[in-house]
């Protein structure tokens, strides 16, 4: 069973990264950008019957930093 | 005065701590590696270092901050003990919750090695004691993720208590408030971003940073 977290900043919270790859983007020419909010993605392979409760806990307390972090699970 | 340094796979900083924390105490600081589950019995002063912990995997400092030794460090500090993070250091106390507040990325993206100016905000600590309220000091800092994060109401609360040790006089890296240190509620565990161990010695320029170690060697 596969799970994947998808790590964003927080709404508000400057994203230095973003602005960098978005510059970027326009360098090359891509108009119409508007906005570019980086972050990372974690798949995790976990044993049948993990419950979206331990997923939880495992970004609560590693993988999202909460103070600056969201966090999205998804089960593939 | 017993003193301790902690050290991970990836600090870089731990021994030029070592040499600040023998020249402030007269004694050599116990080296404790991070997979120990214990300090040893009676140290007063724990020096988290600088450096890349487990390579900065995940976020700087969350490796760290769940390795064996940092719940030893947890419940000295608790205990009462002293605990200094300096740059990485700072980074691990965030993440493993000793210190509110989070290290983001720096708002200009580059990683700054330079000496920056400080503002001493608070001088009362035990750790800022050596220093004039609101004295200009020069440290150094290196860091990639120095840029200061906390939510509005935990910034107030933290210069409303007199918990933001030091400020940049300057801009460095986009931290709120231009917070370069903060200290817990209790005022034992300080965590700033420069580092004094890099101006403590006649070669390095200025001793700035010897003031910090000799105010903790008087404690």
């Amino acid at each position: 069973m596969k799970a994947r977290v998808t790590i964003t900043l927080k709404n508000g919270v400057l994203d230095p990264q973003g602005k960098a790859i978005h510059h970027a983007l326009e360098g090359l020419g891509f108009d119409g950008v508007n906005d570019v909010r980086a972050g990372k993605m974690i798949e995790l392979d976990l044993a049948d019957g993990t419950t979206d409760a331990e997923i939880e806990e495992m970004c609560k307390k590693l993988l999202a930093n909460t103070v600056m972090e969201n966090y999205r699970i998804e089960r593939a | 005065m017993k003193t301790a340094v902690i050290v991970f796979p990836g600090s870089n900083c731990d021994r030029d701590l070592a040499v600040a924390f023998e020249q402030a105490t007269g004694h050599k600081p116990h080296m404790v590696w991070h997979r120990e589950t214990q300090l040893p019995d009676g140290i007063d002063l724990i020096g988290v270092p600088g450096g890349f912990s487990y390579g900065d995997y995940l976020r700087s400092g969350a490796m760290a901050a769940q390795s064996p030794v940092m719940r030893a460090v947890s419940e000295s500090a608790a205990k009462g003990a002293y605990v200094l993070g300096i740059c990485n250091g700072f980074q691990v106390l965030t993440e493993t919750g000793l210190l509110p507040g989070a290290l983001m990325r720096n708002a200009g993206i580059s990683f700054v090695c330079r000496d920056v100016k400080l503002s001493v905000a608070n001088s009362q600590s035990a750790f800022t004691s050596r220093y004039a309220a609101d004295e200009e000091i020069t440290i150094p800092v290196a860091h990639h993720d120095g840029n200061y994060f906390a939510d509005a109401a935990t910034l107030d609360r933290l210069e409303g208590e007199g918990r933001v040790a030091f400020r940049y006089a300057e801009e460095v890296n986009g931290s709120a408030r231009n917070i370069a240190g903060v200290l817990n509620e209790a005022g034992n565990v300080l965590g700033m971003m420069p580092h004094p161990e890099r101006m403590s010695e006649a070669a390095h320029g200025a001793l700035d940073g010897k003031r910090l170690f000799d105010a903790l060697a008087s404690v």
